[in-house]
Formats: structure tokens, C-alpha cells, sequence
């Protein structure tokens, strides 16, 4: 099966060892992986903002570019729903979409779905958060939202617990926005960033080590919080547990894939791979939930 | 009050979010809210059944308004009551007005009505010298601090008790610094049970109209609404058109999604169903002469306009419940009154810009499309897609800031040329690689402000598929 791979802008410029890693999967499940190098951007910023005449021509580009594959696929929830569920107001009757709006899988889906994998294999001896992108989530139903009560699969987190030793923390939120939301982040910063250290609090008190998750936005936002507040956690793109990257030891995280490469080296010539670290903080959490039940 | 000063949703939000500790305490509030919805929801196997079937009912009712409101019409005045036709506030405001005036009403009590705050009833029948109390605790606690609800169930949800016993110490003469919810809710019962005694009119909203039989159903937690139309002879109640349902059975659906979706209880604590005004007695033995009036007020202001709109028509489905607001992580965060609207939060940010599209620009935007809200709307409006849809709404009537759309348009320019986009990449990347940490992170950078930008790699994805695969592919 030859796929077109549908890369994230961001990710393009930002996290390219996300993609990378998206490669090295599908291509360990016998899938073999195209990068059509004229995609940019789906136009889901523009989308989002409203300005559909901005964003039209970048849905156009894309169905023409991702034309000759049977299947396209991309590691984000995000830039998939985009397609999937929102190209509908930008394609009229008469312009074909080449199919793309049904043909195009976020990575575990597709893994999931058309793939049927059941196994991951490897090892990641880690607590791993995942925090359920809320697109992948609610838009893509690649689990089952909190707020429904129709059983579903969780897609995502039945794959990483293919993979030995991978722990999945109890969060008491499970699937709470993290406040990205695309220029959401920025228009509304400061209801932003405070969704986002919510979201942090949440998987440090599950005692995780990394934060795990579909979509490399939520991370991004997340990550650069960690890394203003100094912070002792890691984000890691579902691709790159997925592929069997090691947990990133270094305080910036993962996205300095050299860094993670030379680790990889040493951690090959070291007998035995260091002990991980595994914070835990105490929370001041619900001191004042009993209270308020009387104040309304 | 009237119409209020245009405030951008992020200023007013990040004012609240400044007092983190107050933020953390509302959120968490209105959070076991949410989970107390979330075990009574659990606890019906055919929750969703429920929802779809209330969605249909819903849809099916509104695109046949017309001759439901008819068969309302023609149905109540069979059972007595009197029913008035408002086109907007205004109108509605004059006819409550006249009634009042016609009985010599000097005293009104009042239960929860978000259309009379929609209308801004109190303050048009006190400038007209009338006394209008609020009954509902939650509204009584913020009439009484010259504050709007921040929430449409909870009114009072962003007051402390602390605060309460405050302005219940100033106002009601409970003791200084007393702020035992026990105590101050039986001041705030005793102080209302004179405004009851007292009153010579009783005003409510209604919950459902039932166009079969042209009964009204209002539903309280408190007793309220009861005690309001009862005392007095004299009951007026105020109804969006969108409130109709079409028969008695239907109202079983709706009755057990509301109060689990809005406060996480199986049904709220009083449902009462009005049809026709009060009688000496309706028991065997009683007379059945009616001994009192009911008005009944239908409002349009503006509904029939969202009635004909294709994309926001599913929003006259709401049954306020308020559950959005409960589960909406920036409403939690940001407070009800962030909003600057009448009602707040998902719900808020779909009507308000409906009826006024330049004053309420900020909120279809005041949301990180999180979807949420679509997933616990009882009626299943799909409130994340009308916020999407409102900003294309916006944007086409040139109402989006000319900042964002510029950027959007150039952004669109670059990522049509992807010689240039990599370019562009390549040369934002080493710009931050050498960029003196106080250089990024300058005032503009909103991004920055609170958060580390990503660290730059050296190469992209297209740099390391063109050296490590692009000699392998195929074309």
C-alpha cells in the first residue's frame, strides 16, 4: 500500500522528528510512505478564524496534490478533521475533492482502522498522560468523550498499551481542552495558558513522566509552559512513542531530535538504560472543594 | 442597566483569570457541576436516545412555529388565560407594563425569566415606579448587588458566601461576617416570604408551552414560581416563541434532560404546570370559577430572524439548561460576566451576536473549539460548528479585525507558494536560532508572553525527506 503523507505545517518547521517518526512506523507496518513536497498548509488557521476566502484555495491545493493516493495520511487529529469534517464549505458540487475528505486517517486511526494493527510492540517503561486532542477526540471519535454515553474504542490508548512497560496515569479530567485552540493561543492568552497549566497540574498529580498526544499543538502549547515554569515533565507526539523513541531526558524536551539521537547512541554503548525519573507533587488540589456547594 | 458598553471578551477575561485563586474556585464549582451531570446522565441507559429525540422534536417544532404558535394561542385562551403577541423588548416591556398598570399593581415578584433580563424588564417597570423583586435565591443575592446573573441557571455561581452574607448584612440585617449558607439562605427566605405576602402580581418565565393543551410548565428548584402565582391574582408569564413543544407526552423527554443536564438532579424540585389562570378549586368538590388572571406574553425578538437562517436555526432548539456553560473550559475560567451579554458562555456566544453582531464580535472567537459543548447539549445543538460559522459570518460582513484578517490573507498568499513557505521557514528558524533571547520575547509576542516558543530545528521534515527518501521515491 503507497500512502501519501500529509504533514502539518507546523510540524514541517517545528517538530520535524513527528514526521519522521510517522515514516518509520508505517513503514515498520509494510506501508510505503509518499511525501508529496508541493503540500503546505491544510488552511485550518485561516478556517478558524473565519476567513474562508483564505483558506479555499489551500483546500483546493491539497485535494489536487493528494489526487494519486488511495490513502492519505497525517499525524494530527487536528489537520484531519480539518479535512475530513470542515472541507465540505470549501469544495461546491462541481470541484472534485479526489475523494480526500474520506481518504484521509489520522495516524493511529489509520494504524486502528485500516491497518487493523494489533500490536505495537517494543518497550516504553514510562507513566505516560495522554491527553486526548480534543478534534481527534470529539471531531474524529477516536475515543470516547466524557460528556457522551455511547461505549466507544479508545483508538489511541489501546495502541500504546501494546507497548510493554507503558503505564497509562489516571488523569481526573481525562479528556479537558488544553487551551491551544489555534489563534485561540494567542487572542485569548491568558484564559489559554491558564487552561494549559490546569491541564499540566492534572498529569503531574497523576504522576506522570510525559505527556503523550496526537496532535503536536496541544504539546507545543503545553511544552512551552513546562518550560517556562520549569516544569519536570515531558511532551512526546504519539508518533515518536509509537516508533520507539526513547523518553527525551533533556529539560527541553523532544524536539531537539540530535540531541535524542546522540542519547540513542550512548544509551547502546551504557550497560543498562538509566533509571527514570518519576515526579510526583503534591497539589493543593480540591482544599476548597468541599465548599462550594453552598455558594450558589 | 440597558444596553451595555462594548468589552472585548480577552480584556474582561483576563481580568478574571488575574485572581487565580478566585478562578480556580469558580472553575472547580462549576466543574462538580458538570461531573454530578455527567453520573446522572450515566444513570440513563437512553441518554442519548433521549437527545436525538429531543433534537428531532426540537427541529420539527420549529420549522412548523407558525401553526404551533396558533394552536398554543387557540388552545390557552380555551383554558382562559390571555395571551399578548411581542415582536421585540420593547413591545414586550409595553405590554407587561399595561397589564400591571390596568390591576394597579405597585408590587411584582418575580421568578427566574432570562427573557425578562433579554428584555431588560426590571429596570423599564421601576422607572415606571413598580418594585420588581427577584424570588430565585441566586437572582434575589445579585439584584440585590446591582449585578447581572453570570450564569443562567446559577445566577449567583461567581459570588462567594462570604460576599452573600456581605450584601445580606447591608441589605437583609443578618449578622456581620456571617457566611453559613444555612443561615443566610433562611434571612434571604424570610425576608422573601414578606415580598410574597405583599405582592399583587406574580411574573415567571416559562420553560415549556405545550401548543396541544396550552399549558405552561415552569420549572424551579425553589418553589418560587409556586408561591409567586398563587399568592397574587394576578400571573404574567413571559415566553420565547422557541419554547413551544407540541404535545403533553413530549414534555416527559424534555423534563428529564433538563434538570440532569443543568444541575445534575433527576428532575428539578418543582415542575409546575399551569393551564389556565388560578381557580378556587380544581378538586371534586370545589367550584372551578377561576378567581384570578394569566397572562401569557409570546416574545419574537429576533428569533424569527434565526428561525430563518440555515446554519443558526438549531440554536432556537435550547432549553437553557446551562450544562455549556458547566462544561465550557473558557467560561470557567473567564466568568459569566466576561461575556458582557445576557446569556454567557457557548449558548451566549451563538444568540448575542444574532441580535447584535458588532457589539458581540469578540465572543464566537472566545472559545478554542474544543466541541465540548456540541457533546453535552441536550438537544444536541452543534454549538462549537455555530461558533465556527459565526466567525465566517463575521469575516464576510467585514466585522473580523483588519489585523487578522491581513494575516490570515498573507499567511494564505505564502502557503500557496511552497517554494516560498520552506524559504520562509528556513529563514524564521535561523532568525531564532540567533535572536537575542530579549529580542523574542518582546511585547508583541503575545505567544511568549507566558510560554516558550518551540526550539528550532536545523533542518525541516522536507530537508530530511529530500536527503533520506526523496532518492528513493518513485516520481
Amino acid at each position: 500500500m503507497r500512502v501519501g503523507l500529509f504533514v502539518p505545517c507546523y510540524i514541517d518547521q517545528f517538530y520535524p522528528d513527528v514526521a519522521v517518526a510517522t515514516v518509520e512506523v508505517l513503514e515498520r507496518f509494510g506501508v510505503e510512505v509518499d511525501f508529496p513536497t508541493s503540500q503546505t498548509c491544510c488552511g485550518q488557521p485561516m478556517a478558524n478564524t473565519g476567513c474562508a476566502e483564505a483558506a479555499r484555495p489551500l483546500a483546493l491545493r491539497a485535494a489536487e496534490i493528494f489526487a494519486p493516493y488511495t490513502h492519505v495520511v497525517c499525524p494530527s487529529g487536528s489537520c484531519t478533521s480539518m479535512v475530513r469534517n470542515h472541507y465540505d464549505a470549501y469544495f461546491s458540487d462541481e470541484e472534485d475533492d479526489h475523494g480526500l475528505r474520506s481518504k484521509t486517517f489520522e495516524l493511529c486511526e489509520f494504524l486502528h482502522d485500516v491497518l487493523r494493527v494489533e500490536s505495537i510492540g517494543g518497550s516504553f517503561p514510562h507513566r505516560v498522560g495522554l491527553h486526548q486532542s480534543c478534534h481527534g477526540l470529539r471531531e474524529l471519535r477516536l475515543g470516547w468523550s466524557s460528556e457522551t454515553m455511547t461505549a466507544r474504542d479508545d483508538k489511541v490508548s489501546r495502541l500504546l498499551r501494546t507497548i510493554e512497560g507503558l503505564e497509562l496515569v489516571p488523569l481526573k479530567r481525562p479528556d479537558e481542552c488544553c487551551g491551544f485552540g489555534g489563534t485561540f493561543a494567542v487572542q485569548e492568552a491568558d484564559v489559554s495558558a491558564a487552561m494549559g497549566c490546569d491541564r499540566i497540574e492534572d498529569h503531574l498529580q497523576a504522576g506522570a513522566e510525559v505527556i503523550v498526544a496526537g496532535d503536536m499543538s496541544c504539546l507545543m502549547h503545553m511544552q512551552g509552559l513546562l518550560r517556562r515554569n520549569r516544569q519536570p515533565l515531558q511532551v512526546m507526539h504519539v508518533a515518536q512513542v509509537l516508533a520507539g523513541r526513547p523518553l527525551p531526558s533533556d529539560r527541553r524536551g523532544a524536539i531537539r531530535e540530535r540531541e535524542v539521537a546522540a542519547e540513542e547512541v550512548a544509551a547502546n554503548l551504557r550497560p543498562a538504560a538509566p533509571p527514570s525519573r518519576t515526579p510526583r507533587r503534591e497539589t493543593a488540589e480540591s482544599l476548597e472543594a468541599t465548599k462550594l456547594q453552598g455558594d450558589v | 442597566m440597558g444596553a451595555l458598553p462594548i468589552v472585548e471578551h480577552p480584556a474582561a477575561a483576563a481580568k478574571f483569570v488575574a485572581n487565580r485563586e478566585r478562578m480556580a474556585w469558580h472553575d472547580k464549582a462549576l466543574w462538580f457541576v458538570r461531573e454530578k451531570r455527567d453520573r446522572m446522565a450515566h444513570s440513563l441507559p437512553e441518554w442519548e436516545w433521549l437527545r436525538e429525540t429531543a433534537s428531532a422534536i426540537k427541529q420539527h417544532t420549529i420549522a412548523a412555529l407558525p401553526e404551533y404558535l396558533e394552536q398554543f394561542e387557540a388552545a390557552a385562551t380555551r383554558q382562559g388565560a390571555h395571551v399578548h403577541w411581542a415582536a421585540d423588548a420593547e413591545e414586550h416591556n409595553r405590554i407587561v407594563l399595561r397589564i400591571l398598570e390596568e390591576h394597579q399593581v405597585r408590587r411584582v415578584v418575580k421568578s427566574k425569566s432570562m427573557l425578562t433580563e433579554e428584555c431588560h424588564l426590571n429596570p423599564f417597570l421601576e422607572r415606571h415606579g413598580i418594585e420588581v423583586v427577584d424570588t430565585d435565591l441566586g437572582e434575589r443575592i445579585v439584584q440585590l448587588r446591582h449585578e447581572r446573573p453570570s450564569h443562567i441557571v446559577l445566577p449567583a455561581i461567581h459570588i462567594k458566601k462570604e460576599e452573600v452574607g456581605d450584601t445580606f448584612h447591608e441589605h437583609l440585617g443578618t449578622e456581620a461576617g456571617a457566611a453559613d449558607p444555612q443561615y443566610l439562605t433562611e434571612a434571604a427566605r424570610g425576608h422573601l416570604r414578606d415580598k410574597f405576602l405583599a405582592a399583587d402580581a406574580g411574573i415567571t418565565g416559562v420553560n415549556f408551552g405545550i401548543a396541544e393543551t396550552g399549558g405552561i410548565v415552569v420549572c424551579t428548584n425553589e418553589g418560587n414560581a409556586d408561591l409567586g402565582t398563587s399568592l397574587p391574582p394576578l400571573h404574567i408569564a413571559c415566553m420565547g416563541i422557541e419554547k413551544l413543544i407540541p404535545r403533553a407526552r413530549d414534555l416527559g423527554v424534555f423534563t428529564r434532560l433538563l434538570a440532569r443536564s443543568a444541575t445534575g438532579q433527576p428532575i428539578t424540585t418543582y415542575t409546575s404546570h399551569f393551564h389556565g389562570p388560578l381557580r378556587e378549586s380544581d378538586g371534586p368538590e370545589g367550584s372551578g370559577r377561576t378567581s384570578g388572571e394569566l397572562h401569557i406574553v409570546l416574545v419574537d425578538n429576533g428569533r424569527t430572524r434565526i428561525r430563518d437562517s440555515q446554519e443558526f436555526r438549531p440554536a432556537l432548539g435550547c432549553i437553557r439548561c446551562g450544562a455549556c456553560m458547566n462544561t465550557c473550559p473558557v467560561y470557567r475560567r473567564s466568568g459569566g460576566h466576561s461575556y458582557n451579554a445576557v446569556v454567557p458562555g457557548p449558548i451566549g456566544s451563538v444568540l448575542s451576536p444574532a441580535a447584535d453582531p458588532a457589539a458581540h464580535q469578540s465572543l464566537p472567537s472566545a472559545c478554542s473549539l474544543c466541541g465540548s459543548c456540541t457533546d453535552v447539549c441536550p438537544v444536541r445543538i452543534p454549538l462549537h460548528h455555530q461558533l465556527l460559522a459565526w466567525r465566517r459570518e463575521l469575516a464576510s460582513r467585514r466585522l473580523l479585525p483588519a489585523s487578522k484578517r491581513w494575516a490570515m490573507d498573507a499567511a494564505s498568499q505564502l502557503m500557496r507558494h511552497p517554494r516560498l513557505f520552506a524559504a520562509a521557514g528556513w529563514l524564521g528558524r535561523q532568525a531564532l536560532r540567533i535572536t537575542p533571547r530579549f529580542l523574542v520575547y518582546n511585547r508583541l509576542n503575545t505567544w511568549g508572553r507566558r510560554r516558550e516558543l518551540p526550539e528550532p530545528p536545523r533542518e525541516s521534515f522536507r530537508e530530511w525527506w529530500k536527503q533520506n527518501r526523496e532518492s528513493q521515491s518513485h516520481d
